[in-house]
């Protein structure tokens, strides 16, 4: 029962960090949504003793390694994301799923305000308005991430 | 399941450990040298994700490929002949000027430029990361890539290795806002160091007072003063000298001459001058990298070798480039 529970977290979260990096045309990159943050951010919402700070860390690192980013980076930055969303869940749950929506925009904003401001302390690079697209096709995307994300977790029952 | 008594330490202690962590882990990331070799198995640990990930590419350019015309495939063929044949005559006098070279090197006491061991790579995965310029490569440490490792394509180079896996690397690209690469303009010989700008197809060049001579079209070459890209490899042409006289210096961008926006093969560069070049890796090169593989037996580093050691180099140079001229004859003859 636990091996089953802890695969199907694993293999969706697997899934998100292969979306993440998947090559794709540069038009298109830029609009790329924050798959890992929204797959971490249902877990944590919908099971928070299971996925909390603990995976979005450890995914964080996975991430780092993936992109090639300094290590820590992503880890620091999905952790205090996935923090706010376990901290708050009971009052998110009852959100409508559009509401929800809104506020997943707003947990990726902050997801990359925290990415830019670390890296901006490591290397001098510049903020452009560009960056937060993601922003935008994250919280149109959530609404469908997160009815196939309960369909698989009622068909495995995991609680 | 437990709500009310969880298990463990709580979540702002969670939060805390794992900001301490991730700090940590940026500065041992960040400042700490002999960390790069736990890197190499970090990412060699990650790499099934990362071919993965490169499937579905892999799967459309396959059957691309498939799908191309007969027409389009003799078209190309006439193209691909026709560039061999000009080539090839290119090569013929390249011989004779580079025999010319060695003896005047030789007569002159100045070491002779030896070969450059070399390897073809092929693009995996263009990162989406947009604070940073980087691609990964589908050689790694099991083919004897090392780190700052430098990589041209065919038009010039394209930027060094960053990190090394097992069967992948990364790659930094000349373009990346933590790159630098010293150069020289090919017209007369001024040193510059030229950064890159973030944007893939602009560098900058840093600190050129007003007085200095340059101006847009001027080529700039590698100068192999750093010690990691070999000397003579065009890095990029000017684009436009602004000289504001309010300012310290004068803005100069460079173009630069790799496509960084379209790489697909890439040509790895052995630059150690105590590695011996292996033969057998030189057999790895394909004909569309052979203008390449030329350049690189006249333009290679060997600023410190002594004449002795050079002579036995310029020995096992002179095979390589003849078995690329014996190879350019055969393709002729089919054609």
């Amino acid at each position: 029962m636990i091996r089953k529970r802890h695969s199907v977290i694993v293999t969706t979260l697997l899934i998100a960090l292969v979306l993440q990096i998947v090559p794709l045309p540069i038009q298109a990159d830029l609009y790329r949504p924050d798959w890992v943050l929204i797959v971490l951010a249902y877990w944590s919402m919908a099971l928070p003793h299971r996925v909390n700070v603990g995976v979005a860390f450890l995914t964080g690192v996975a991430v780092d390694i993936l992109v090639g980013t300094t290590l820590g980076i992503h880890s620091l930055s999905l952790s205090i994301s996935i923090y706010i969303l376990a901290a708050n869940y009971q009052r998110l749950r009852n959100y409508s799923v559009w509401q929800q929506a809104i506020v997943i925009g707003l947990l990726s904003s902050l997801y990359h305000l925290l990415t830019f401001w670390v890296q901006h302390l490591l290397t001098d690079i510049y903020f452009q308005l560009d960056y937060l697209w993601p922003v935008l096709t994250s919280m149109l995307l959530w609404p469908w991430v997160f009815w196939l994300l309960r369909k698989t977790r009622r068909q495995f029952s995991i609680t | 399941m437990d709500t009310i008594f969880t298990r463990g330490p709580s979540l702002n202690n969670r939060l805390a450990l794992a900001i301490v962590l991730s700090a940590l882990l940026i500065f041992v990331d960040h400042k700490v040298e002999g960390f790069k070799s736990t890197r190499v198995y970090l990412n060699s640990f990650m790499s099934p994700l990362q071919y993965l990930a490169n499937l579905p590419r892999l799967m459309l350019s396959e059957s691309a490929q498939r799908l191309t015309s007969q027409e389009d495939l003799l078209e190309e063929n006439d193209k691909l002949t026709n560039q061999l044949l000009l080539m090839s005559e290119k090569l013929q006098r390249f011989d004779a000027l580079s025999q010319e070279n060695k003896q005047l090197r030789h007569l002159l006491d100045a070491p002779v430029r030896n070969d450059l061991r070399k390897m073809v790579a092929e693009l995996m995965a263009v990162d989406k990361n947009p604070y940073s310029q980087q691609v990964v490569i589908n050689k790694g440490a099991i083919d004897g890539v090392y780190l700052s490792q430098p990589i041209i394509d065919e038009k010039g180079i394209v930027g060094q290795v960053m990190e090394v896996g097992t069967t992948n690397s990364r790659v930094l690209l000349l373009a990346d806002v933590t790159h630098a690469i010293p150069v020289r303009s090919q017209r007369n010989d001024i040193r510059f160091i030229a950064t890159g700008s973030g944007a893939l197809n602009e560098l900058y060049l840093e600190h050129v007072p007003h007085s200095v001579d340059i101006k847009s079209g001027d080529v700039m070459i590698s100068s192999g003063l750093g010690k990691i890209f070999p000397e003579g490899y065009p890095v990029g042409t000017v684009k436009e000298v602004r000289r504001d006289e309010s300012r310290p210096f004068s803005i100069v961008t460079v173009t630069p001459m790799a496509r960084l926006d379209r790489l697909k093969y890439l040509l790895l560069l052995w630059s150690d001058e105590d590695k011996p070049s292996d033969n057998d890796v030189d057999n790895d090169i394909n004909s569309q990298s052979k203008d390449n593989a030329n350049k690189a037996d006249v333009e290679a580093n060997g600023e410190q070798n002594s004449v002795e050691s050079s002579v036995e180099n310029s020995g096992t140079g002179r095979d390589t480039q003849s078995n690329a001229t014996s190879g350019n004859e055969e393709a002729e003859d089919d054609s």
